[in-house]
């Protein structure tokens, strides 16, 4: 098991629930056993959880795993089939499940000065936390879910907040043009500036940022940056493995790679989806747990069982007070209509459709209405 | 014991909920059982009875973290504590819970606003 977050954990855990005993190992390159990292933008970061809280082993669970954490994998040689570790360390095995994960991106020349945080670990959150208590000006670069929690977050702790966007509409790309501004209206609901279609140009700041300066010549003052503008797969240590790469780990629809024996589940996995037709590399917590379960099967069985359809992508947010869900892909769809609640009370069921057929649904304070709706869009497209 | 819903009125697959305090969900599942747990998810407050009904577990509507109905326990991440489960009697078709005496796992924010904190 190479990666010891959510997608290791749970690989680790469906294998040993599907009988496999034998000797089994999960590298980790963070220090820390398993935890959640939904709540590092949320309650973690606004203090009303402590790390306790995050982990995501139970109270007496055992694995009967070897932990090899604070170490980073960095080679898988074929012939062996054997991870190679930045200590030297070879571990040689029967079966490879690749769960790297993402990292945050950062922006380039942004690093070393103080001030600038992404968001990603737990030592990240730490970080941020311990800054954000302090208050003052907050510039959060990227208006997607991550800096949109983060500015939720930093907004009720007190700070002043900016969020800078490039693209005209945020979360357009998951959430397409319409509802992607309407969920991004709930920042000026709370008097969090959203300043769109600007991109940044870079920061200034001798040892500690100052500023967010915009192309279009604007300076916003800051205190505490946060750059929030997506994650890469981390998958540079496959480089010439023999595993396929192509925006990750290439995989079937049962996280098989182009290598037997070797399958890839979580956020580094670019995944075959057979209701899109199309490979998607899905980094939702939810894909992160359910899929492995899928890939285990697959390599307990040798690479002959077809699992069955995947539940459409699902994932959830929570910015200023407000529940949103959203499951599906909205990018296939033709029309959005609003079928319960009114935009302008945040309070809303929205229905994709592509032809006339549910392909997404997304929920603001709508749990009940949206599991119905969850649920439809599950047995329509499976 | 409490009296719930008539089963008649409570197709397979569907969940009642009970609203008392804490509040409790009657569950009828697709084989035909009938089971009753605490409603509220103890990761955070979410009602059980608006999830994902299959087999014997229920999915929370939220986060996804999964319940045994018949044992209350966590069949996944992120909730770690376990739901209670109440005894359920049917009797001239109408169902009866016999609510817990065990003190409710309830998720942190539910039990602070229960004990008159903050939420």
């Amino acid at each position: 098991m190479v990666g010891a977050s959510l997608a290791g954990l749970s690989a680790a855990r469906s294998l040993r629930k599907r009988g496999y005993d034998g000797r089994l190992v999960v590298i980790g390159d963070e220090l820390h056993r398993p935890y959640d990292r939904p709540p590092l933008s949320k309650e973690f970061l606004a203090g009303t959880l402590g790390e306790a809280d995050l982990v995501l082993e139970t109270d007496g669970e055992d694995l009967q795993a070897e932990w090899l954490l604070g170490i980073r994998a960095t080679g898988l040689d074929r012939s062996e089939r054997a991870v190679r570790l930045a200590d030297g360390r070879e571990v040689r095995a029967d079966g490879v499940v690749i769960a790297t994960g993402a990292a945050a991106r950062m922006l380039p020349g942004a690093e070393g000065l103080a001030g600038v945080h992404t968001l990603r670990t737990l030592d990240d959150a730490r970080a941020l936390r311990d800054e954000l208590a302090r208050g003052g000006r907050l510039v959060v670069i990227g208006g997607g879910f991550i800096g949109a929690e983060v500015a939720s977050t930093a907004h009720a702790l007190g700070l002043d907040v900016t969020v800078v966007e490039v693209a005209p509409t945020p979360l357009a790309g998951p959430l397409g043009e319409t509802m992607g501004g309407i969920v991004s209206a709930l920042h000026a609901d709370h008097g969090v500036r959203l300043l769109c279609g600007v991109g940044v140009k870079g920061l200034s700041g001798e040892r500690r940022v100052d500023a967010v300066l915009l192309e279009d010549g604007r300076s916003i003052p800051a205190d505490i940056v946060v750059v929030g503008v997506g994650a890469r797969p981390c998958v540079d240590w496959l480089e010439g493995s023999g595993v396929e790469l192509d925006n990750g780990v290439k995989c079937g629809a049962d996280g098989r790679t182009s290598l037997a024996g070797v399958v890839a589940v979580g956020d580094c996995a670019n995944w075959y989806d057979p209701r899109a037709g199309a490979h998607h590399r899905v980094e939702h917590w939810t894909g992160a747990r359910e899929r492995p379960d899928a890939a285990v099967t697959t390599l307990l069985a040798g690479g002959v069982v077809e699992p069955g359809v995947p539940r459409p992508p699902y994932f959830w947010s929570d910015q200023y007070g407000v529940k949103i869900q959203f499951a599906g892909h909205a990018a296939g769809a033709d029309s959005v209509t609003v079928e319960e609640g009114a935009p302008g009370d945040r309070n809303v069921l929205a229905v994709y459709r592509r032809a006339g057929h549910p392909v997404a649904v997304l929920g603001m304070n709508q749990p009940r209405l949206f599991m119905r709706w969850r649920k439809q869009l599950a047995a329509a497209t499976s | 014991m409490i009296p719930a819903c008539r089963l008649a009125d409570l197709p397979r697959g569907e969940a009642f909920r009970l609203d008392i305090d804490p509040p409790v969900s009657v569950f009828h599942t697709d084989d035909g059982e009938v089971f009753a747990i605490d409603d509220t998810c103890t990761h955070q407050d979410a009602s059980l009875a608006d999830g994902w009904l299959e087999g014997c577990e229920v999915e929370c509507p939220l986060h996804a973290s999964k319940f045994d109905l018949r044992t209350g326990a966590v069949d996944a991440p992120p909730a770690k504590l376990p739901v209670r489960t109440h005894e359920v009697v049917v009797e001239d078709g109408m169902i009866y819970v016999r609510v817990s005496t065990d003190a409710p796992n309830l998720p942190p924010c539910v039990a602070s606003r229960l004990a008159g904190g903050p939420a």
